[in-house]
């Protein structure tokens, strides 16, 4: 029993987590903050810097939420949420989404389409507050 | 009379496509340099090609510019990255990213940009008073000399570089191996009875493969790595209190720097390491030095663009490379049918001032562009890899069937891609192949035409003062190899198994 937050060190994982805490308060359970990355970019602005990650972790826990963090390079992100999904038994994966431009969506995959399509249970999407519109 | 020649070369230089072309040159040469394991030897091998169909002299300009914006962008990468984008700029990520984790990116980033600028434009000065005059003395020399000159390059090269002497030379026989390859002296050497390799093996097809291949096959092999760390940075700027902790260091920097760069034992490995530790035990802040010092970014990376104008001096004057890049530089001219070496002024007044006056706009160039942009190279990092090296493989395959347009150099390619990357696996530097694959034959017609005009007397190769000193300074440089290695193993220090690669 558990939710997946799949979190990124931007606003739409940020929105991510936010729900996520909030429903893992509500349903009592514990809550896994999935950050992966395909580790082929000498730089990833998706993964999050060590630091930061703690930091992250003492805020949640000090909220007294119970928490978990898997960090990861794989080759497939969407993979990567759903695995953990899996393994935690999760009942609710949150994922953040975004607008893409046509281009955009030509080129890449979207991450949090192949969750909300491939995943085994209920998945929350989320906007960050500001990004309606 | 060189001013007059100079001007003329600003008129080849400000012509708009030259222009263009420098323009294109500088931002590759930092784009490059910014990327780790990419530098500028591979970025100007891979773009030999252009050769066939550029003007000699816009091809030379904007090879020049990348060999110039590679020292730029290398800088960028250490900083904010802590892994140097260039050989050259290892010595910088020591301060520099200290100074960017305490905040002071911006700054850095300011010090090494100008401190480039400042030690480029001087550098290029002293490589226009100084290259003619050298040229003129060396164009007096006999092959016994030239024979010895390129046998002490061969040797400082593999000796002076590098962590592991053995590994050297280990890379420099493999180079003058390859180099043998043909049948130039009326046998076929090396041959196998296979006729295509009677022509020898294009030395295009060995960079191309060495540099690009070997680094792909590497990459390929490490594909997947936790992303580094990188600091955040806005528009680079200095005040007041840093200027004044720079500009000294700067020119000593360009001081250590040329010199070093134009002695064939060149690279700005050396240089760069003696900055810094000559500005470490100058500063008046040495309590900064290990936190973040500025002077230890201003030093180096003034070092490392003086050395890169010192080593144009002995590859226009003499026709000899002493760095990767210049090793290729050379290959592009030798496409050309232009025989770099001391009659190269002479016969090709237009190309040497053309190129030498657009390395002052490469400079100024580089100043302008990367000033502002830093933080936009800085995305440069976030490419995938595989994008990266894919468009590199495709470009050295199309280079590599260019040159011949025959199937069998892609074997070849294919051949030597994996032999790059054996010596990545195991440690052995690039940089004597390489040199020696060039220098090999010229190498053995310098000794043949001394022995021809001697009638076999093999007495002739000391018989000229200057081979007689060339010789003197590589015994010197022998002894003391043998010393330091007694030394050291006295000291029961075996050195560290460093292995480091040196990407060019």
């Amino acid at each position: 029993m558990s939710i997946v937050v799949a979190y990124s060190p931007d606003v739409f994982g940020r929105a991510a987590l936010d729900h996520g805490v909030a429903e893992a308060e509500l349903r009592r359970t514990r809550l896994v903050v999935v950050n992966a990355t395909r580790g082929d970019s000498l730089v990833d602005s998706h993964y999050a810097h060590e630091d930061e990650m703690q930091q992250v972790l003492a805020q949640l826990e000090s909220a007294g939420v119970e928490v978990k963090v898997r960090r990861d390079v794989v080759p497939d992100i969407a993979e990567a949420v759903l695995d953990v999904a899996r393994e935690e038994g999760a009942t609710l994966v949150v994922v953040g989404v975004r607008h893409r431009t046509p281009v955009g969506k030509m080129l890449l995959g979207s991450v949090a389409q192949r969750v909300i399509l491939d995943a085994g249970c209920p998945v929350l999407a989320v906007k960050p507050a500001a990004a309606h519109g | 009379m060189d001013l007059n020649l100079l001007l003329d070369g600003f008129q080849t230089a400000l012509t708009p496509t030259n222009l263009l072309f420098a323009v294109l040159g500088v931002m590759l040469g930092t784009a490059v340099g910014v990327l780790p394991g990419i530098g500028p030897a591979m970025t100007v091998a891979l773009l030999l090609p252009v050769t066939y169909n550029v003007e000699p002299s816009s091809a030379i300009i904007m090879f020049a510019g990348i060999y110039y914006g590679g020292m730029y962008g290398g800088s960028t990468t250490s900083i904010l990255l802590n892994t140097p984008g260039e050989s050259s700029s290892v010595v910088t990520a020591i301060e520099g990213n200290k100074m960017a984790k305490a905040g002071r990116a911006a700054q850095a980033l300011a010090t090494a940009a100008i401190g480039s600028f400042v030690a480029g434009t001087i550098g290029t000065i002293l490589l226009v008073l100084l290259a003619p005059s050298v040229a003129d003395v060396v164009v007096k020399l006999g092959a016994p000399s030239y024979f010895a000159i390129m046998l002490l390059a061969l040797f400082a090269v593999t000796a002076v570089l590098g962590t592991s002497k053995l590994r050297g030379f280990i890379a420099l026989f493999l180079g003058l191996t390859i180099g043998l390859i043909g049948t130039s002296t009326g046998k076929a050497r090396l041959t196998f009875g296979e006729p295509l390799l009677a022509d020898g093996i294009d030395i295009v097809v060995v960079a191309v493969a060495i540099f690009a291949i070997g680094e792909a096959l590497w990459v390929a092999a490490h594909l997947r790595r936790k992303p580094l760390e990188i600091i955040p940075v806005g528009r680079p700027w200095m005040d007041r209190q840093d200027w004044g902790r720079s500009w000294k260091p700067w020119l000593r920097g360009t001081a250590l720097g040329f010199p070093f760069g134009a002695l064939p034992a060149g690279g700005a490995e050396v240089p760069t390491f003696l900055s810094y530790i000559t500005e470490r035990k100058l500063s008046k802040h040495p309590e900064e030095f290990g936190k973040g010092a500025i002077e230890g970014v201003a030093g180096p990376e003034a070092a490392n663009n003086a050395s890169a104008a010192g080593t144009l001096v002995p590859l226009l004057a003499i026709g000899l490379p002493t760095t990767a890049t210049a090793a290729v530089i050379l290959l592009a001219m030798q496409s050309y049918g232009i025989q770099p070496g001391p009659q190269l002024m002479d016969n090709e007044p237009e190309l040497v001032w053309g190129l030498l006056a657009s390395l002052f706009v490469a400079n100024t160039l580089l100043l302008v562009l990367n000033l502002p942009l830093a933080p936009v190279w800085a995305r440069l990092l976030q490419t995938p890899r595989p994008y990266l090296y894919a468009g590199i493989l495709f470009f050295a395959s199309l280079g590599a069937y260019s040159v011949n347009f025959q199937a069998f150099d892609l074997a070849l390619l294919l051949a030597f891609g994996l032999l790059g990357l054996a010596m990545r696996r195991f440690g052995l530097p690039v940089l004597p192949l390489i040199i020696g694959v060039i220098l090999g034959p010229r190498l053995e017609a310098q000794l043949t035409e001394a022995l021809a005009i001697s009638g076999g007397k093999i007495s002739t190769l000391w018989g000229e003062p200057v081979a007689v000193v060339v010789y003197v300074v590589i015994a010197v440089l022998i002894v003391g190899l043998f010393v330091n290695f007694v030394r050291n193993a006295r000291q029961g220090a075996a050195t560290a198994e460093n292995k480091e690669r040196i990407d060019a």
